[in-house]
């Protein structure tokens, strides 16, 4: 992975500040029951957009390392998933609060968060598989194999089978999507700078600690 | 015309070594009969059908666990080194997952038997249920095939091979138990038919995902 220019991440600071500053001052549509809770679209679904992204990075570069066997690729992979559990988990907590005020509960049995569980139980398990090897190309190209089929069957959850069902959730068994509600499309002007300011802090945060692990490797 | 001779070659030696040392196979069918067995002494009547599929499907899935785990035990290194250079890992990957999948169908088919003499209950659609029984425990043969691979790299270790195992065969478990739900309940055909194209669909993609994973696997 390259250095990343000064204007990627001058446009990351402005994305991210913009949607944090207009996310929460825009005037929204006044619904029921959704109220001001609507705003969350803004951090929740684009937190999921960067997770989906990032553990696609991942998948990219476990494949690369198949190809290859350079460490380099190994250690973008695991960088990339451990960035974006950590988009998971905001998804999941924002997730949560929200059904809170319009559910009523903070977890109900819903097919699009069971799914959304299961992903991250299976990258979970990634990290517990990675730490029982010893050696480092066999414990490459292991958990390689176990994140391209991991990453394909999360596909598949998250993707088609909640859509077999109904759902509460907004989007899914006649629930409208956020574009039901956004009549004038001024959602849209933070919706879709969110989504790229939370993707692009992704790739920011994993190049970071792509350096520092490059770092302490020369150090030792 | 020679990888199906081979694969047939494969296949008879996996049965003929199981009646030398029939451990393995009586093992995985004790543990599944004993299972049963506390099931019905403490449990005794089941009067909902969802309880009863629930029931049904965590037995098959700790069983195939252990009916899939042991085998890969068995073979040692040296032997498998053997028979890569002799056939080829996919080869080898397709009859191991024939080799599990016949031995969960045998399985699954004692366990239907057994379970239903125990815990009676009328299926209304007898063809559905057994379709959802051989797809589910072939799907789960299958997909603990690599798994139990990627599992015996890091030590072979149950437990292991149980975090990997359960976030990717939750999507698994949850079509084959509505499927079996809804076979008991006499669902028409027209709705279950998605839930069976699914399964099938479920099966093929972890079956396609093992012979492109698996070769990477073997080189050590």
């Amino acid at each position: 992975m390259q250095r990343l220019p000064l204007s990627f991440k001058i446009t990351t600071i402005i994305l991210v500040f913009y949607t944090l500053i207009a996310g929460l001052l825009i005037d929204v549509p006044a619904l029921n029951i959704l109220n001001e809770t609507i705003r969350n679209l803004f951090f929740h679904v684009t937190s999921w957009f960067a997770m989906v992204f990032l553990f696609f990075a991942s998948f990219v570069y476990s494949i690369k390392y198949l190809r290859t066997a350079n460490e380099r690729d190994d250690l973008l992979a695991r960088l990339f998933v451990q960035v974006g559990m950590v988009f998971g988990a905001a998804g999941m907590l924002t997730g949560m609060l929200w059904a809170n005020y319009t559910w009523g509960s903070y977890w109900v049995p819903d097919p699009k968060l069971n799914g959304a569980a299961i992903a991250m139980l299976a990258y979970l398990a990634y990290g517990v598989l990675r730490n029982s090897f010893q050696d480092n190309i066999q414990r490459g190209k292991v958990s390689a194999v176990y994140n391209i089929f991991a990453f394909v069957m999360m596909l598949l959850f998250v993707f088609i089978l909640p859509r077999m069902t109904d759902s509460l959730h907004p989007g899914n068994g006649g629930n409208p999507a956020f574009s039901g509600y956004d009549l004038d499309n001024t959602m849209r002007l933070v919706f879709y700078p969110a989504s790229i300011g939370w993707i692009f802090l992704g790739v920011w945060i994993t190049e970071m600690r792509f350096r520092m692990e490059g770092l302490k490797q020369r150090k030792k | 015309m020679a990888e199906l001779k081979n694969l047939t070659a494969i296949l008879v030696k996996e049965f003929k070594s199981d009646f030398r040392n029939p451990y393995v196979l009586g093992g995985a069918g004790l543990f599944l009969l004993s299972t049963l067995f506390v099931c019905y002494i403490t449990i005794k009547r089941i009067h909902q059908p969802s309880i009863w599929v629930a029931l049904f499907w965590i037995i098959m899935l700790f069983t195939s666990f252990n009916a899939v785990a042991k085998s890969f035990m068995n073979e040692s290194r040296a032997r498998m080194l053997y028979l890569y250079t002799l056939i080829g890992p996919s080869i080898f990957i397709v009859s191991k997952m024939i080799y599990h999948a016949t031995i969960m169908l045998v399985l699954s088919m004692v366990a239907v038997l057994v379970y239903t003499t125990f815990f009676e209950i009328t299926i209304e659609d007898r063809l559905v249920f057994f379709a959802s029984v051989v797809l589910g425990s072939t799907g789960l043969a299958i997909t603990l095939s690599l798994l139990s691979t990627i599992a015996s790299k890091a030590g072979n270790n149950l437990t292991l091979l149980a975090i990997l195992g359960l976030p990717i065969l939750l999507p698994l478990l949850m079509v084959a138990t509505t499927l079996m739900k809804n076979s008991i309940d006499g669902i028409d055909l027209s709705v279950q038919y998605k839930y069976l194209f699914v399964l099938f669909g479920l099966n093929l993609s972890s079956l396609g995902l093992s012979i492109v994973l698996f070769p990477y696997l073997w080189r050590e």
